[in-house]
């Protein structure tokens, strides 16, 4: 579609502490657009999860975001060791995060499991070795 | 409840000032940052003894006026300026978790939720 807005970011692997920004910005496009906050709470908390988890898990990897007026698509992909057991990382509180990761107050098994209450639609394509790519569709009213 | 009535019962100090007439309906108590992810209520204070700059993002995704750190605890300038640029208010308060999520309880303010 012609009239999407189309935003891309690079997600780094090395800083936890920027883990977010990417989350962050898309929030206050979305919000310089008028979208309605409920929306964009759930937008930002879905992707901001999952760019945690690229943090987390993949050693970072990118983010494409398509605006449109009825929805938002989200794209996120790495090249990290891939997801052995969708369906087991889908429970809640299952998590392969490594302890120190607890201790930044992630890895509490929650991450999928909210990405997909906050998202109208969830994808996952994993290869074990190559990557994940997760696709959202979050449906928002303008 | 407005966020100055937190800092009152929590007899808490101001880090970092946004707006303080900021009207809070609810809290969340955790230093698990997904666990307050999974709960999602408008105009909240979040509660919490971790101190990283996730803590305010977590707090800027939910659209969190407020962030009290509980126990003395104080976070380094990168987190006091993150929030700044948000306008998120950040409070110490020296009361450890339990007591400080107990008094703002019994002063009224609620989980938001019914379990």
């Amino acid at each position: 579609m012609s009239n999407a807005i189309h935003l891309h970011y690079e997600v780094s692997g090395e800083d936890f502490t920027r883990a977010g920004e990417a989350s962050g910005m898309v929030k206050k496009r979305l919000k310089s657009l008028g979208y309605n906050p409920d929306a964009i709470r759930r937008v930002a908390i879905a992707m901001y999860e999952a760019e945690i988890n690229m943090v987390i898990h993949a050693d970072g990897g990118f983010c494409d975001v398509d605006i449109y007026p009825d929805r938002v698509e989200i794209l996120l992909s790495d090249h990290g060791p891939g997801i052995p057991d969708v369906d087991k990382a889908m429970q809640e509180g299952y998590s392969t995060a490594p302890d120190n990761v607890r201790s930044l107050g992630f890895g509490a098994g929650m991450g999928l499991p909210n990405i997909k209450k906050y998202s109208d639609e969830m994808r996952i394509e994993t290869t074990i070795g190559v990557g994940t790519n997760l696709y959202l569709t979050i449906r928002v009213n303008p | 409840m407005i966020v100055k009535d937190i800092i009152d019962i929590l007899e808490g100090e101001i880090i970092c000032e946004g707006d303080l007439n900021q009207e809070i309906k609810t809290a969340c108590g955790s230093d698990m940052m997904s666990d307050v992810l999974a709960f999602v209520k408008d105009q909240s204070v979040l509660l919490t003894g971790l101190v990283n700059p996730q803590v305010v993002r977590t707090a800027e995704m939910m659209d969190m006026a407020c962030i009290v750190f509980v126990r003395g605890k104080v976070p380094d300038e990168s987190i006091i300026r993150l929030a700044e640029q948000r306008g998120i208010t950040l409070i110490k308060t020296r009361f450890r978790m339990f007591t400080a999520c107990g008094l703002l309880y019994s002063n009224g303010l609620s989980g938001g939720t019914k379990v």
